[in-house]
């Protein structure tokens, strides 16, 4: 029996019940707070900055030896900004860090920093990502005329005739608001200084420790080995903490500076306001259709508002190229023209949040082909039926290969669980009862297991990709695995364990899974983009095995065999077919210390593997029912369905956990959630009684089933899950209100499409409801 | 700023006397003060309830009360939940073995909120229970581990009420 495969409990989970957790707020008591002053206006020049007498207060002139942070695309079409880390002469977004007040606790820093008083001339801000993109519109930023920071453009030769011989072209706008990853846990760190040394360790609520080490190494102009970065247990990140922020370049400085221990623990409100936000975005997008519903071509106009900004080390090219490359989703169609661009405002910037477009991107191919099917009277399910890809490896129009997967398989799935006869006479039965019910239905891919070839596609300066793992067995037979992945809530170290297990032939308890520390762990690149399961999974397993080599050589050498007769299960190297065998613990002493009888093993038992996949494709339908009160504009779910295809399920209560909880935020992005700004560039929404996460009482039971493609992209056969969740629900759902509200013709919805979007479409197709 | 106050607080049972500012909030002197950093602190304005304790036996925001209002209750806090030889409450048990957490920042709000809740009654209705849950805020779960754990410890501890 394999441990691959168990709902193997986690072994992250006793600490964090028992309320022994560690975050970085659990470990700063005793170092001097921190607390930066932030601008109250989204754009203006600053004119002067007041210090209370004898306060511990640093502006950007105190910082003048170092860099702005600067992430760089090599595309012609790319502008780079840089972002300082406290602003230089004039601010452009609310909440941008101004200046940094250190005090000897919160209360005493909070305190000085109401008294720092920061003159600054306000000027017009702009917010919208079309106010923005219009003729004349104020500039951003000198080095992006236009406020386009990027721009991606492709045009397939066929492209007109496909829309000149289309029997429908189907044109349809859609728009996300923004939202915030809101983790739990807000962002923060600890810079310990180490006079002994001199070096800084800054232990800090991150997803990505080594990058993070190199960008703040860079931007203060010191070397890398005197700073060590560790992420403790993280309350969260969903891509919120995978970017270099200013605050912990400036915490590192401080503590370098000031030769002390300092602390900044984020709260709520300058998480909203300064950490970073995600979607904002306006897809208009033209489909060309033949008469039986097959889809010619695309044609789109992809506009992203990335903020003030460009997040490091991603850039602000993570969500307009995305959205280029990825537009075409699960369907099989030769001609696509795009145009993407990433544009600048005065807002908070923008960068990755679990999803990454492709609810956007997603969310529009599902609802053109709704659109599609109501005009051609063709059933939903069939015009997807015909487009979708079905023949592997397949290509797509900007040439990503896709590796086999169920797109309709996964469909069909759901649309016989979901029980679609049933449920239309229930829709006919409750419409003339005045109630409106509507299911909705989402396909779409999960590009997951990004390696460098997909960033160093996007011409990424620092590209991403490759894991590096070291397994070592100790001489009692334990394991140690050090991995550059920085799992945080995702339950790795377990899965991991698991994997490692296996190849071993030991129990996962024997397991050590060590990461979040650039003194301990490989260099890498952190937990993101649905990654650390492919990349760091498919890494630990070829180091694993070997690991599993050499203990083979050892027990064979012991037992004198072929090193081919020996197996690894239940704690022992046993000689197959025999009772003989011996324990793997035995077998490590001997590694260590009667090395001399293994010369081809060396000394000790370790080992090293590299792993850089070129990407994988999960994929999903996601099916929601919906019930539209039309008095009041409310949405309410009553079933969600998730048919989903992630490969080879290492451990599926932690699949079915990431699903989960995807989807929540899905339902979120689709309903609930949405940073406003007023036209000022002022937010709206800085806490969480106007910032709305949906609760327990709002997010339904989630019915999950699998299906399992064993893709040859992977080692370990498993495809990334982390996001799927995020990026089906919005579709889905969308799809719903529109099916619920068909009789009322009403096509165009927005995200979150809250009651007051609702009522509003409903009084424009002639309905009043209250109010 | 108002000058500090000595004050005696009794939490899982023990006193701790501390030295704090009046204006310090109940969560801020069990972590910074009493080294209790089981109780997280994810909004300071009363929405999250990742700093739920239990008050008198009731769940409490621990942001929104100042410390020095607590004198003279019994406050109960996740480090108080597990029996003195470390075995898991039906609560924590249930949580892990049902996957009710993932980062587990919220998880300590969560299972105080459930606590008193269930101490109370243990009888909950399913929708007795989501509704309950209702009041605090998990990013990661999605909800329905958690809601699943708290009915499998009511049943639980409902077992263990009769006996
Ligand atoms: S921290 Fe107290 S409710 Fe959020
Ligand atoms: S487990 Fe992460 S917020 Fe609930």
């Amino acid at each position: 029996m394999t441990w691959i495969g168990r709902r193997l409990r986690r072994f992250e989970d006793p600490a964090l019940l028992l309320g022994r957790g560690s975050f970085v707020a659990d470990r700063s008591s005793t170092a001097a707070a921190v607390k930066f002053v932030r601008s109250p206006v989204a754009a203006g020049t600053i004119l002067g900055i007041d210090i209370p007498d004898g306060a511990s207060v640093f502006t950007a002139r105190d910082l003048a030896g170092t860099k702005p942070i600067r992430p760089i695309l090599e595309r012609p079409d790319y502008r780079a900004v840089g972002q300082p880390l406290l602003a230089v002469d004039r601010v452009v977004h609310t909440g941008q860090a101004v200046a940094v007040v250190v005090g000897r606790d919160q209360a005493d820093a909070e305190d000085l920093a109401e008294q720092v008083y920061v003159d600054i001339d306000p000027s017009a801000a702009v917010v919208d990502v079309d106010a923005a993109l219009a003729e004349g519109a104020r500039q951003v930023h000198a080095e992006a005329p236009g406020n386009v920071l990027v721009e991606g453009r492709m045009k397939t030769p066929g492209l007109d005739q496909a829309f000149a011989e289309a029997a429908a072209v189907v044109a349809i706008t859609l728009r996300s608001g923004r939202q915030s990853a809101a983790p739990m846990e807000p962002r923060g760190g600890l810079a310990e200084f180490d006079p002994a040394s001199g070096r800084v360790t800054l232990t800090a609520s991150v997803q990505m420790p080594h990058m993070l080490r190199t960008g703040i190494a860079d931007v203060l102009g010191m070397r890398e080995t005197d700073l060590r970065v560790v992420a403790p247990d993280v309350g969260g990140g969903f891509g919120q903490k995978m970017s270099l922020f200013p605050e912990y370049a400036v915490l590192v400085w401080l503590a370098r500076h000031l030769r002390r221990d300092v602390a900044w623990i984020e709260d709520r409100r300058e998480n909203f306001l300064a950490a970073s936000h995600s979607r904002d975005q306006v897809f208009g997008v033209k489909g060309a259709f033949a008469a039986d519903g097959r889809l010619l071509g695309i044609d789109a106009d992809l506009r992203s508002n990335v903020g003030a900004f460009s997040c490091y080390p991603v850039t602000c090219g993570v969500e307009p190229l995305m959205a280029f490359a990825e537009l075409p989703g699960p369907y099989d169609f030769a001609e696509y023209g795009v145009r993407s661009r990433g544009v600048t405002t005065n807002t908070c910037m923008m960068a990755p949040y679990r999803g990454v477009s492709r609810p956007m991107l997603t969310l529009t191919m599902e609802r053109l082909m709704d659109v599609a099917a109501r005009r051609l009277g063709i059933d939903p399910w069939d015009i997807r039926r015909r487009n979708l890809i079905k023949h592997f490896p397949h290509k797509s129009p900007t040439g990503l290969v896709y590796d086999p997967a169920t797109y309709l398989e996964a469909m069909e799935a759901a649309e016989q669980r979901i029980g679609l006869g049933e449920f239309r006479a229930r829709q006919k039965r409750l419409r003339d009862e005045g109630r409106y019910i509507g299911l909705g239905v989402s396909v779409f891919s999960e590009r997951s297991g990004y390696g460098t070839p997909a960033f160093a596609a996007r011409k990424m300066q620092i590209v991403p990709g490759y894991e590096n793992v070291d397994c070592t067995m100790d001489p009692s037979g334990y394991v140690d695995v050090r991995i550059g992945a920085s799992p945080h809530g995702q339950g790795l170290k377990t899965a991991l364990a698991q994997l490692v297990a296996d190849e071993l032939g030991i129990s996962p308890e024997h397991v050590r899974v060590i990461s979040g520390d650039t003194d301990a762990t490989p260099y890498g690149w952190g937990t993101f983009a649905s990654r650390s399961m492919v990349i760091a999974g498919g890494a630990t397993k070829l180091a694993a095995t070997k690991l599993a080599d050499k203990i083979r050589l050892v027990a064979a050498t012991l037992l004198e065999v072929e090193p081919e007769a020996i197996e690894l299960a239940d704690g022992l190297a046993r000689v197959r077919q025999t009772n003989r065998s011996l324990a793997i613990a035995d077998a490590a002493r001997a590694a260590y210390h009667q090395s001399y009888k293994f010369p081809a093993v060396g000394a000790g038992l370790r080992d090293t593997a590299l792993y850089d996949p070129g990407g994988t494709f999960s994929n999903a339908c996601h099916v929601a029912e919906v019930e539209v009160d039309i008095g009041t504009g409310g949405v309410s779910i009553s079933r969600f369905l998730v048919v989903e295809d992630a490969g080879v399920l290492i451990n599926p209560m932690i699949v079915d956990g990431q699903i989960a909880g995807g989807v929540a935020q899905g339902i979120a992005n689709a309903l609930y959630e949405e940073v406003v700004y007023d036209d000022a560039g002022n937010l709206l929404t800085a806490s969480f009684a106007d910032y709305l996460p949906p609760t327990a009482a709002e997010i339904p039971e989630i019915d999950i089933v699998h299906m399992e493609t064993i893709s040859p992209a992977t080692v370990t056969g498993a495809k990334g899950v982390g996001e799927g969740g995020a990026i089906g629900a919005p579709a889905a759902v969308l799809n719903a209100i529109s099916d619920a509200l068909s009789p009322f013709g009403i096509e165009a919805l927005e995200m979150p499409a809250t009651p007051d979007r609702i009522r509003d479409l409903l009084r424009k197709a002639g309905i009043s409801p209250h109010g | 700023m108002a000058e500090s106050r000595t004050f005696t607080l009794n939490i899982n049972g023990k006193a701790h006397t501390v030295n704090a500012a009046p204006r310090k909030s109940l969560a801020d002197v069990l972590r910074e003060d009493c080294g209790l950093t089981g109780t997280h602190v994810g909004c300071e304005h009363g929405v999250c309830g990742a700093c739920t304790v239990l008050v008198d036996g009731k769940p409490v925001r621990s942001c929104l009360m100042f410390g020095v209002q607590a004198e003279g209750a019994e406050i109960r806090t996740v480090e108080g939940l597990a029996a003195a030889d470390g075995s898991l409450h039906p609560l924590q048990q249930a949580f892990w073995e049902h996957h009710g957490l993932q980062c587990g920042f919220c998880t300590p709000g969560f299972l105080m909120l459930a606590v008193g809740a269930l101490e109370e009654n243990p009888d909950m209705s399913d929708d007795d229970i989501r509704d309950l849950l209702s009041s605090n805020l998990c990013r990661c779960t999605g909800y329905q581990n958690i809601v699943k754990s708290v009915r499998v410890a009511a049943a639980q501890m409902r077992g263990q009420a009769r006996s």
